[in-house]
């Protein structure tokens, strides 16, 4: 690993609520080298979408300083592209469409409109949706929406791809091929990748570093574990692997022991 | 913070309550198509349909003919029978209320003045004595021209209302003093800045219709939920495609609810304004017939300008159905 892209340093975010005032994250300090692909987990509310939502650049933080290729993350841009946790397709555009306002944005000014539609036809082809193009959101079902959502994400070639639960509402099999194509473009991108879950399997598969938050209110980072397992990795392999079997446990631990006394 | 909070609160709820609509649907599309891989999906989904056609091919010739025509003459029957039925009893009241007499014409005298007016509604005699079609087109075209002006300066208003804002600080107590102002208050300000009857009608008719207008646009587009917002934000798109791809589309169905009123009230209003303006118009017509003393035209003129009304509203309603992409 080696250049940083994403800096976090000593970054807080709070809420001002009708109750007061929320702290919901504190002291976070993270560095997020070129490439890399890191797991956010933790418990329901913690704050992972909040992080999620700084690094975007769709929040602004209460205190520290995030930056992004050395410049301070100011706002959103599509070179950091997210997959929302409720997928946010836009309900009056095609499937086609949706993709296609992301594909236009970042390519129309060196390609012409019959490559960014072959782009569109492509990106949604990945996620094996190409059979429902012309369907509007309301006529597919959770788990194609949040489809549509990476698809949309992944036709930016984005150099840092942000995922909040993208795998969430998706069936086991789907789940496990989307998740095989997704360490594909990682690996022919080299794009950087930060993602959401609450499942330990994918955290370990999917991600060089495992970044564990402890519980809200006030949540930070409680430990960063180094998975540290070649790729390409192979789930079926993995399966049986000491290292893979070491990585979940000690997620687990965090997770269910040290954390769930104080979970609510 | 505080009130920047708050006014995104509206906005976050009508997120939450999509969000589960969308379980809602989801639960049924996921009976339609499953998460099956595509090819499976498709190629059952083909072979579902051919099932359907053989089954209703089968079960058309099953059924007795008679017994199907009988089911639908009921069902039309319980459709059209109970508003039948109101009418009838509405036309009796009427009847006996009429019956001895008096200054109201019954029902019977006043669809034999109706069958004699609307043999001929397009006749001319002379600029204060026309057919009532001619009155009735004379009224609607003033609303057109009244309502369009209003739309073309209250929709970009209203737009302008919700997204700065400054503006509709400054904008929102002047809005809420002049709205309830009944519009007729307006009209002799638009006699005296035209000089005319005429475009002083259709600036009430524009006074009117402008308060809706604005204020459902503006609160449309403050109700965009902010997940679309953020895709918008993510995507860096230019002002234009925020406004064509995000912002338009969203604010629609407000804008359209905020039409169906204004052209409400706008019918409501061009009756009373055109009693004081004179002219031709079915408001002029209506007042004219009271100083002819034929009571029975103005009973029939009450029914056009109810059935006009409704005909105004169902074709905005038929409008706003096309275009709400929810339930589409
Ligand atoms: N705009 C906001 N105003 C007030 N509180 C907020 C806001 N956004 C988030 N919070 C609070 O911050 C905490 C973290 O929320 P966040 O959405 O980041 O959780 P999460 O870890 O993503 O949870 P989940 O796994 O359920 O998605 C929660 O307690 C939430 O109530
Ligand atoms: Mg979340």
């Amino acid at each position: 690993m080696t250049k940083k892209i994403v800096q976090i340093e000593n970054v807080g975010q709070s809420f001002d609520t009708k109750k007061g005032r929320f702290v919901a994250l504190r002291d976070i300090d993270l560095d997020i080298h070129e490439g890399e692909s890191i797991a956010l987990i933790g418990h329901s509310g913690c704050g992972k979408s909040t992080l999620l939502n700084l690094i975007a650049g769709l929040t602004r933080p209460s205190s520290g300083v995030m930056l992004c290729g050395g410049r301070e993350i100011a706002g959103p841009g599509p070179e950091r592209a997210v997959v929302f946790q409720n997928h946010s397709l836009l309900p009056w555009l095609t499937c086609f469409d949706n993709v296609y306002l992301a594909v236009e944005r970042v390519f129309a000014a060196k390609e012409g409109k019959a490559s960014l539609k072959q782009r569109t036809h492509e990106a949604l082809e990945l996620v094996g949706l190409a059979h429902a193009e012309t369907k509007f959101p309301h006529e597919i079902s959770g788990g194609m929406k949040q489809r549509v959502g990476i698809a949309r994400a992944l036709s930016m070639q984005p150099r840092i791809l942000l995922m909040d639960e993208p795998f969430g509402a998706l069936d086991a099999l789907t789940r496990a091929n989307l998740q095989d194509e997704l360490m594909k473009i990682l690996a022919a991108t080299k794009a950087t990748m930060v993602m959401v879950t609450h499942d330990v399997d994918e955290a370990v598969l999917l991600s060089d570093r495992v970044v564990m938050l402890t519980n809200g209110p006030a949540a930070t980072i409680g430990e960063i574990l180094e998975v540290g397992i070649e790729r390409p990795r192979d789930r079926l392999a993995l399966a049986h692997d000491a290292q893979f079997g070491e990585c979940r446990a000690a997620i687990m631990e965090f997770l269910y022991h040290k954390q769930l006394k104080r979970a609510a | 913070m505080t009130a920047a909070m708050i006014a995104a609160r509206p906005g976050n709820m009508a997120g939450t309550d999509a969000t589960e609509a969308d379980a809602g649907r989801t639960a049924v599309s996921i009976d339609e198509t499953g998460n099956e891989l595509p090819a499976t999906a498709s190629a059952s989904k083909v072979a579902d349909g051919v099932k359907e056609k053989a089954e209703k091919s089968l079960s058309l010739p099953a059924e007795p003919l008679a017994g199907r025509i009988g089911e639908w003459a009921r069902a039309l029957l319980g459709i059209v029978l109970p508003p039948l039925a109101g009418l009838a009893l509405l036309i009796g009241i009427w009847h006996l209320a009429t019956f001895g007499g008096g200054g109201i014409p019954g029902p019977g005298q006043t669809w034999d003045a109706a069958v004699a007016l609307f043999s001929d509604p397009f006749y001319v005699d002379g600029p204060n004595d026309q057919g009532i079609g001619w009155n009735v087109l004379a009224s609607l075209e003033r609303v057109g021209i009244g309502f369009g002006i209003a739309a073309l300066v209250g929709i970009p208003a209203g737009f302008l209302l919700g997204r700065f804002a400054l503006l509709s600080q400054m904008l929102n107590p002047i809005i809420s003093l002049l709205r309830p102002v009944s519009p007729l208050a307006w009209l002799p300000i638009g006699l005296l800045v035209f000089q005319r009857a005429d475009p002083a009608a259709t600036w009430t008719i524009f006074i009117c219709s402008i308060w809706p207008m604005i204020l459902n646009t503006a609160q449309g587009v403050t109700r965009v939920p902010q997940d679309y917002l953020n895709v918008a934000r993510v995507l860096n798109l230019s002002e234009w495609k925020v406004f064509t791809r995000i912002l338009f589309p969203a604010v629609l169905p407000y804008m359209l609810t905020g039409i169906r009123l204004s052209i409400g009230t706008a019918w409501l209003v061009i009756v009373a304004a055109e009693m004081l303006t004179g002219g031709v118009g079915i408001g002029f017509w209506v007042w004219d017939e009271w100083n002819n003393l034929k009571v029975e035209h103005i009973i029939i003129a009450i029914f056009v300008i109810g059935i006009v009304g409704l005909i105004l509203e169902q074709m905005l309603m038929l409008v706003a159905r096309r275009f709400s992409y929810e339930n589409r």
